[in-house]
């Protein structure tokens, strides 16, 4: 149990005297509460859903108030494994209790209730996100007005288990990961992080993406029969490890994969979605993208029917854009004017 | 699909349904057809499109689309899930006529599936005259026209009859004006009410 914890968000835009304009922003399994602009200080701190979030943005925050928020557990200033226990004075670590996507909404209905904001206009989010996403319909019916899910799915396959696992064991078997304790031996595992970060990067493309970008194309002049980068694939896999090991935490990483894992809106209802979602008052927009193979079209479809069942309101869109899973990050045009088609549905 | 054919078929169906009901509208458009359903006889509405333009487009008209292939069936519905399948003007240019029909009457109470009538006196004449037929209903030209399962009035009734299919209500139309008579040969349009249920 925690005794205390912090939450770090953001906003953006202002919010209506009627609070009826505010929408939150989920994020997936490496985001933060920093969703977009950019610190005046740091000019490439730009935030990571930026493109879609801003003035005249599908998300436009010229007409939403827009809150960001890092989930507990976080490495980005909530409180979570690297933060210190008060109890010990030590970093968490290991310690840190273990998080379900329903302790994330839990908490986010915290800040909203700090920030007044009863019912939120909207709840968005991509992939992890999007479960946030579905949960607060379902957790808090009376409280979400419109839910975004994209590219998310009710639940993971066993294969998507199987890619998460492989992840942590890169991370639990770097003899640097300490037992989760690695903060008091001043290291952490970088090199099984970088290995998980990969690994994910992988089933976040399109295979046609992958070999559109990167194809065959060599580093340098000609095969150098070693095991330096040669390909261009693997310098960009490498670049990405490196890039998240240095900034990200290993036990963050860890549970936040656990609650995908973990997640089943349906395990009350014994397997039966639709009647976990017959709860939730809100109107859905469920977005899937075709060349998204780790949360494939199919699974989105087991959201939409399980409404339809229900004779709820959804309204589903299947989307060709090119970049696999990632592609609900991407400045897609024809994505970009669906969002902010629904959007401009939504009643301030 | 035109404002006029919209038209005709809401003006149908509009007195085929009633408030509250589940009516799924197959091949949407951009959702013109059940806006009208849903604002003047308050019905509760689904579409589905194929097209992404379209789906946009239904979404901003406020409506609840799903975008999928009709194509590839109803699988995802569950049976009896609506009042009322609506497939307007569309049946002509199915590759599988008789899938959808029966998944329309499986997913549905009841469906209304409307039509052009192959069998109206203007295109017996371009027939006579050596022409694929080419009319306000069928705007096509025999090399770029979708519609590949074309069929008469007196067609689709033997089509309904030989699958034990009960034709409730049939309105015919030529340019907007309702036919009573000799709707085979008089009719550009076809508006069918059908079930399964006795």
């Amino acid at each position: 149990m925690l005794p205390a914890y912090d939450l770090v968000y953001e906003t953006y835009g202002t919010l209506n005297a009627a609070k009826s304009n505010a929408i939150l922003v989920c994020h997936a399994l490496s985001g933060n509460h920093h969703v977009a602009g950019t610190y005046a200080d740091t000019p490439d701190s730009v935030g990571w859903w930026d493109n879609i979030i801003g003035p005249g943005r599908p998300l436009d925050t010229n007409r939403f108030f827009i809150v960001g928020v890092n989930n507990l557990g976080g490495c980005h200033g909530s409180t979570g494994p690297s933060s210190v226990n008060a109890a010990t004075g030590k970093p968490w670590g290991a310690a840190f209790p273990m998080m379900a996507v329903v302790d994330w909404v839990r908490a986010q209905a915290r800040l909203a209730d700090l920030l007044g904001i009863d019912v939120w206009a909207a709840v968005v989010g991509g992939s992890l996100g999007g479960m946030q996403a579905l949960r607060w319909a379902i957790t808090f019916p009376e409280r979400v007005r419109h839910s975004l899910v994209i590219a998310a799915a009710p639940k993971l396959t066993a294969q998507n288990i199987a890619f998460n696992d492989v992840a942590r064991q890169a991370i639990l078997s770097d003899p640097d990961f300490h037992g989760g304790h690695y903060y008091e031996h001043q290291t952490k595992p970088w090199r099984g992080l970088r290995l998980a970060r990969m690994l994910g990067h992988i089933t976040y493309l399109s295979d046609d993406q992958m070999g559109e970008r990167f194809g065959r194309d060599l580093r340098g002049d000609g095969l150098k029969f070693g095991y330096d980068i040669e390909f261009e694939v693997e310098s960009y896999l490498r670049h990405q490890g490196d890039k998240f090991a240095d900034v990200f935490d290993a036990n963050t990483y860890l549970l936040m994969t656990k609650a995908l894992d973990y997640f089943d809106p349906a395990r009350k209802t014994n397997g039966d979605l639709a009647a976990a979602l017959s709860v939730a008052r809100a109107r859905f927009l469920v977005v899937a993208f075709t060349t998204d193979w780790r949360f494939a079209p199919a699974r989105s479809r087991e959201i939409v029917d399980a409404l339809l069942r229900n004779g709820q309101d959804v309204s589903y869109a299947e989307l060709g854009c090119d970049y696999g899973h990632d592609s609900f990050l991407m400045p897609d045009p024809t994505y970009h004017k669906l969002i902010s088609t629904y959007m401009g549905t939504i009643q301030t | 699909m035109s404002g006029a054919l919209v038209r005709s078929d809401f003006d149908v169906i509009a007195g085929w349904v009633q408030r509250g009901e589940r009516v799924l509208d197959l091949g949407c458009g951009e959702g013109e057809l059940l806006r009208r359903l849903i604002d003047v006889r308050g019905v509760r509405g689904w579409g589905v499109e194929i097209d992404v333009d379209k789906v946009i487009a239904a979404i901003g008209n406020g409506i609840n689309v799903i975008q999928s292939d009709l194509e590839t069936g109803l699988a995802d519905f569950e049976d009896r899930a609506f009042e009322h399948v609506i497939l307007s003007q569309t049946l002509q240019a199915m590759r599988n006529t008789e899938t959808i029909v029966t998944e329309m009457l499986r997913v549905g109470r009841e469906a209304v599936v409307s039509f052009p009538n192959f069998g109206y006196w203007k295109h017996r004449r371009d027939i006579l005259n050596g022409h694929m037929p080419v009319s306000e209903d069928l705007p096509y030209q025999w090399y770029d026209t979708p519609n590949i399962h074309l069929c008469t009035i007196a067609d689709f009734d033997d089509f309904c009859a030989a699958r034990d299919i009960t034709v409730k209500d049939r309105k015919v139309f030529d340019n907007g004006v309702e036919i009573h008579e000799e709707q085979n040969y008089l009719g550009s349009v076809a508006v069918y009410r059908i079930t399964r249920e006795k």
